[in-house]
């Protein structure tokens, strides 16, 4: 029965004809694809872009007659990575950098920073409540000093220096590494731990707040410590010239973690996982801005707390830089999207 | 009461993910495996380790010729910094959606809801990162260069790590902690060649013909198996099969396995083709025929 009949050919299958038929387009689109993949869709002269969609849609098309017309399963998986491939140069390829920043900057950041008010809200009082605790708690027995700061970050500065050693260590010239050595390892560090603690958001923000709350202390003990050897208004200045930019940055960044936390815990009408991947993306473009603010505030330690001296200058500066960021996060401005005429 | 017992059958596990495109056509994405996913990661951590000890060598020698010893400091400091934050998300945000370790293994990161890969999303995905790898990793460092590694605080670090590592394998879709976050999953995305027709390869010869009886035997499930031995080319995998099909149609054996088997082949696709399109549809052996036979 198996014999070989002469004369008899084989039958022909819909996939042969199929294939016949639609091979050429394919191998184009597929051409095309590689070039997309390797350089991008510049890389296309204006007579394959107009071809590109024709093509696409044809290929998916292939693929549902494909899938209910033939057993040929070499040829629609073929098809199904052809236009997988396809599908994300189309559609999943983000903007262009330079397109990508210039959102960011105009849109984005800003609107992502406003509407984080309420967590921003949360998380200034959480900071301000560290500094009152740890204010209170070293005035009342300075002792508590050496609990809250830790011998590394104090360097000397705890409550058995004397006035003068104090007074050396916000003014004066800063010994050791050179000065913008000192800022690239503060921008780093600074930035490291706030996305930390941005990281951190997603347990029920609980860590986020022991980051704000321990900050706080900390910046409340150093205070306390100042002021009682009559020098507050001096330290407060030293600090304010970097710190209005890199305290407003950790409170972004907390204030980030616990939109995050909030999303997950409390979802509201949304599912839980929709909730969260909302809040994570829109927290994520705050947390970028959060280290471009660490950039700056890292120079500004780094370099301007040292060069300059006076107190006033300082202030100024310090006050400055926080009315700016202010100013761009807060001002009213025209939502993306909103109809001129609604307006 | 046996509630555990009382369960749904389950369907098995794949990780084909049905994916509807705006023109309404169902891609079935392959999600990519655990196994895989860590391999790519361990590529980026390599090729990242190799890159910093090249710049440090490289900023070290600049130091040694004459450069300011803060130029390099700084560069050193910023370069870590870029590197370490920025090589999974420079990488990820920019047009294959992919790091050099996942390019390598054919990966890609996209959005869950088939939108566009946004910023946002990737910033979020690889900043979780940070708990999930980084952290842990420095902790466990840190603990053994002060050669105080308190038992406890060990066990909480690798148990920490242990439940965000193997996160992924903990759900159907191969999540990291950060994939949930961002809204995002990685597919398998590599371009495969057409292979060739093989029914079409044998039209210009003469063929073989097959009683319905011997085609009968079986359904797609089994045609797409032989598809899969023929495209090998193993000649064992052939020898074998061309033997079991022989003795169950009761044939007799000619010597050319191969060229038997593409008959065969071609024979029963077009007529498993041709019940397919007026309705019948054979999944497999099992499945019956249905009344009327088609001649």
């Amino acid at each position: 029965m198996s014999a070989l009949v002469e004369g008899a050919a084989a039958p022909l299958v819909n996939a042969s004809r199929f294939r016949a038929a639609h091979e050429a387009e394919w191998e184009r689109l597929d051409q095309l694809i590689i070039r997309m993949e390797k350089r991008s869709v510049r890389a296309l002269s204006e007579d394959d872009i107009l071809a590109l969609p024709l093509l696409y849609r044809s290929a998916l098309s292939s693929l549902s007659v494909a899938r209910e017309t033939s057993l040929d399963r070499a040829l629609v998986t073929y098809l199904e990575q052809l236009c997988t491939r396809a599908y994300f140069q189309l559609y999943g390829v983000p903007d262009t950098a330079l397109r990508q920043l210039g959102r960011f900057l105009a849109v984005d950041w800003p609107l992502g920073v406003q509407a984080l008010w309420r967590e921003t809200l949360a998380c200034l009082i959480f900071t301000i409540a560290g500094v009152t605790a740890g204010w209170w708690l070293v005035a009342s027995d300075p002792s508590w000093y050496y609990s809250i700061i830790p011998d590394a970050m104090s360097g000397g500065r705890d409550p058995s220096a004397s006035t003068e050693a104090l007074r050396a260590t916000i003014y004066g010239p800063q010994e050791g590494s050179g000065l913008a050595t000192f800022a690239a390892y503060l921008f780093t560090h600074n930035s490291q731990v706030a996305i930390f603690a941005f990281a951190l958001g997603f347990a029920f923000t609980v860590p986020t707040v022991l980051l704000l709350l321990y900050n706080g202390l900390t910046l409340g003990a150093m205070l306390c410590l100042f002021a009682q050897k009559g020098l507050g208004l001096n330290f407060l200045g030293w600090l304010t010239i970097h710190g209005s930019t890199e305290m407003f940055a950790i409170i972004l960044a907390g204030a980030a973690g616990m939109k995050i936390g909030t999303a997950i815990a409390f979802p509201g009408r949304e599912e839980r996982v929709e909730a969260a991947v909302r809040a994570g993306r829109r927290a994520a473009i705050v947390m970028a801005g959060v280290v471009l603010m660490l950039l700056v505030a890292g120079m500004l330690e780094g370099i301007g707390r040292q060069t300059v001296q006076s107190d006033p200058m300082r202030y100024g500066i310090g006050l400055a830089m926080l009315a700016g960021w202010l100013a761009y996060y807060y001002l009213p401005r025209r939502r993306e999207g909103r109809d001129a005429l609604v307006a | 009461m046996r509630w555990w017992r009382n369960r749904k059958p389950r369907a098995p596990r794949s990780l084909r993910r049905s994916f509807v495109t705006p023109e309404g056509v169902d891609l079935r994405l392959e999600l990519a495996s655990a196994g895989t996913r860590a391999s790519a990661f361990i590529l980026d951590m390599l090729i990242l380790l190799l890159s910093l000890i090249l710049a440090t060598t490289a900023i070290a020698l600049l130091g040694l010729t004459g450069g300011s010893g803060e130029v390099v400091q700084i560069l050193w400091l910023i370069g870590a910094f870029v590197l370490r934050n920025g090589w999974f998300i420079l990488f990820e945000m920019g047009g294959r959606g992919a790091t050099p370790g996942k390019r390598m293994l054919g990966l890609r990161v996209v959005a869950r809801d088939g939108g566009r890969l946004t910023g946002g999303a990737v910033i979020a995905r690889n900043a979780l990162r940070e708990i999930e790898v980084f952290l842990p990793l420095s902790f466990l460092g840190m603990q053994a260069a002060q050669d105080a590694a308190d038992g406890f605080l060990t066990l909480f670090a690798l148990s920490w790590t242990g439940i965000f590592l193997f996160f992924p394998l903990f759900n159907r879709d191969r999540l990291r902690v950060g994939d949930l976050l961002a809204g995002t999953w990685v597919v398998l995305n590599v371009r495969a060649a057409l292979g060739t027709d093989l029914v079409a390869a044998r039209a210009a010869q003469p063929c073989r013909v097959f009683s319905d009886a011997a085609l009968d035997l079986y359904g797609i499930y089994e045609l797409q198996t032989l598809e899969t031995v023929l495209r090998s080319g193993r000649d064992d995998a052939i020898a074998t099969v061309a033997a079991t099909i022989r003795r169950k149609a009761g044939l007799a054996d000619e010597g050319d396995d191969e060229g038997f088997l593409s008959d065969y082949y071609a024979a029963l696709c077009a007529r498993l083709e041709r019940g397919m399109l007026v309705g019948r549809r054979r999944e497999d052996k099992h499945a019956a025929f249905g009344r009327h036979r088609m001649t």
